[in-house]
């Protein structure tokens, strides 16, 4: 019998203390919050795949998903980017420096970064999507010379929306990155300094380089952004299963049974769990998953 | 003609019914007696008794299935402090022993099993697991029985010992290695097999095989529902279900759940608690700003394609053992012998009762 069989001594529910160290507000809403396990074994022996998430506890009052946007290149500390959205998220700003959270993971698939070396890589954010793809981007430029070229398409809608704008601006120094910046509106003050375009996400593209065959695409915005995005993609001759989409969905576990995160069907895809299977999907799976965006 | 002689089966004896009661006895000494009774006219639950006078032999189905005691509806999975974090509070170790669980429900815990198993085994059920032995018992299927066509209405393995009513003895298979030492502690209760027993449990089979009035024909169906992702059926079902959840909760195999964290009243520590969900509330799918399953039809269709399509793909066969118990439960009539039925194209056959 299988029941005999299972080595289930480790219980994958329970979180680790982590502790606040720093919290950064950054535009509305968005902080970015710093943290580092209590027990220094544990912090030294966390490593992650960008892309990858945790689940965070905010100690009675509820535990949710969170993006890991720091990069596994950069040990020791791990940040997340929270938007105050809901319950448990206004919760966790109600914290300050040097408070405990719970913290355990990482899970998901993350991106295949192995398959992606020695290729060209674009990655497009729009909003609060420059989160799970923040990690990627430092992992990417801290083993440069492992990828191709690379270019980051980054979209919000003024420089007050921006996430993470100094850091986005010191790329535009770097001669290894092509940084495409827009903002949909730009405001007066900002007309002789603003180094980067105005417009749509979309509207990058026609700045975007030669780009190779077998390049890659990490994109990850809010739903609307989606479609253009792909479309343009697509033009660019980009293949299907090398477009990579980082998804959102309820989740209570994380772990592949609390079944909240469900999406399906098609048997060429199959149905999937977004914390295990995912929650980066290509745009492949996309198509044949019919209540995937 | 030369008279066979009995085959001696080292997994098979017979117990004579008169010696029910005595076997009962001997399993309350090694751990909790939990068996069907009849709690109310034809509400049936499994109940702590080793009182043979108590237990309801012919009893159908519970009105609960009994993943309850290797999967509680609700369970601490920690305390909390601010200072220490996440602490798991002592597991009882005690036996318990679920007397009469019929195949359908026998398959269901192997079901789980695969669930709760996977690449983040879950410790809580399978320490629960290990210290649960199973007695199966045979039963006769009424109209919502459609285990016959899940291919559930028997069962080779999940059980300690399987006890098959043969008339006046009770044909028992044993599954385990202490199903044996049951019946080595129990050698006065036991006996071989006599003359005929085995034609009489190959009769029984066959009347019972016979007996299945309601059928859902299974092959490709994975290929079939996907064909008809867009039929109308799922919206007409999305308007009659009530998203009450009562066919999650009766499901042997559902196993969805939500996590609650709760402050005590002092405020520097608490508790998290996990407890059975289902796919059919309305939150189920809610993240902050966006329902990615608003609607009734989409929640009706997921329960549906999750245990059809899914499951099957995922684990090799569907999640559903036919017990009928969500046919039985719906407030709003919704049968899914008639729903299978309705997408594989066949007129449904009326079962009124």
């Amino acid at each position: 019998m299988l029941a005999e069989r299972i080595d289930a001594r480790v219980d994958p529910h329970k979180p680790h203390l982590a502790r606040l160290i720093r919290i950064d507000p950054m535009v509305k809403d968005h902080r970015l919050f710093q943290l580092r396990f209590e027990d220094p074994k544990l912090n030294d022996e966390f490593t992650h795949k960008p892309g990858q998430f945790v689940m965070l506890s905010v100690l009675g009052v509820g535990e949710i998903p969170v993006s890991l946007c720091s990069s596994p290149s950069r040990k020791g500390i791990m940040e997340l980017m929270v938007r105050k959205v809901g319950r448990v998220t206004s919760a966790l700003y109600a914290l300050r420096e040097n408070d405990f959270v719970g913290i355990r993971g990482p899970y998901g698939n993350g991106f295949p970064v192995d398959d992606m070396k020695g290729k060209d890589l674009v990655i497009v954010a729009g909003g609060l999507g420059t989160a799970p793809l923040r990690g990627l981007l430092w992992y990417c430029l801290d083993n440069r010379a492992e990828f191709g070229k690379i270019a980051l398409l980054y979209g919000s809608r003024s420089t007050k929306d921006m996430l993470f704008r100094s850091e986005m601006e010191s790329l535009l120094n770097r001669d290894d990155i092509q940084c495409l910046l827009s903002v949909e509106k730009l405001d007066d003050e900002e007309k002789d300094t603003w180094r980067g375009y105005t417009g749509l996400v979309t509207d990058l593209f026609r700045h975007l380089g030669e780009i190779g065959e077998d390049a890659y695409a990490a994109v990850c915005g809010p739903p609307v952004m989606y479609k253009y995005v792909l479309e343009e993609l697509l033009n660019k001759g980009f293949d299907k299963n090398r477009i990579l989409m980082s998804l959102e969905r309820r989740m209570k576990c994380g772990i592949g049974k609390c079944a909240h995160c469900a999406i399906g069907y098609h048997s060429s895809v199959g149905y999937r769990y977004v914390c295990i299977h995912g929650p980066i999907f290509t745009y492949w799976d996309a198509t044949n998953l019919p209540e995937m965006i | 003609m030369v008279a066979r002689t009995i085959p001696s089966h080292a997994n098979i004896r017979l117990l004579a019914k008169k010696n029910l009661g005595d076997l009962l006895e001997v399993l309350g000494r090694w751990g909790t007696v939990y068996a069907p009774v009849e709690k109310q006219p034809d509400v049936y639950t499994f109940a702590e008794t080793t009182d043979l006078s108590a237990i309801a032999l012919g009893y159908l189905r519970t009105a609960l299935p009994p993943k309850r005691f290797m999967y509680p509806p609700e369970e601490r999975l920690y305390n909390f402090t601010l200072s220490k974090g996440f602490e798991e509070p002592p597991q009882s170790e005690d036996r318990q022993i679920l007397f009469g669980v019929h195949p359908c429900d026998i398959h269901a815990f192997s079901i789980l099993d695969l669930v709760f198993a996977g690449p983040y085994p879950e410790p809580r059920y399978f320490k629960r697991r290990r210290r649960t032995a199973i007695i199966g018992l045979d039963c006769l299927p009424d109209v919502n029985c459609f285990c016959y066509s899940m291919d559930t209405d028997s069962v080779e393995r999940g059980f300690d010992l399987f006890l098959t009513d043969i008339g006046e003895d009770y044909f028992v298979r044993v599954g385990s290695s202490w199903g044996e030492e049951v019946v080595r502690a129990c050698k006065d209760l036991f006996t071989g097999l006599k003359e005929g027993s085995i034609e009489e449990y190959k009769r029984r089979a066959d009347a019972r095989s016979r007996m299945f009035e309601s059928h859902v024909e299974m092959s490709d169906m994975p290929q079939i529902m996907e064909l008809e992702f867009s039929n109308p059926l799922w919206e007409e079902l999305g308007e009659k279900c009530l998203s009450c959840g009562s066919c999650s909760i009766v499901c042997p195999t559902c196993y969805c759940y939500d996590i609650i964290d709760q402050f005590d009243l002092k405020g520097d520590s608490g508790s998290r608690t996990r407890r059975w969900d289902s796919c059919l509330f309305k939150e189920f799918a809610q993240v902050a700003g966006f329902n990615f399953r608003q609607d009734r039809s989409t929640r009706v269709k997921l329960r549906y394609y999750h245990k059809q399509i899914a499951f099957v793909e995922e684990y090799g066969r569907s999640s559903c053992v036919g017990c009928g118990r969500c046919i039985e439960t719906c407030p709003a009539k919704i049968n899914i012998i008639e729903v299978l039925n309705e997408i594989r194209g066949k007129k449904v056959m009326s079962h009124a009762g």
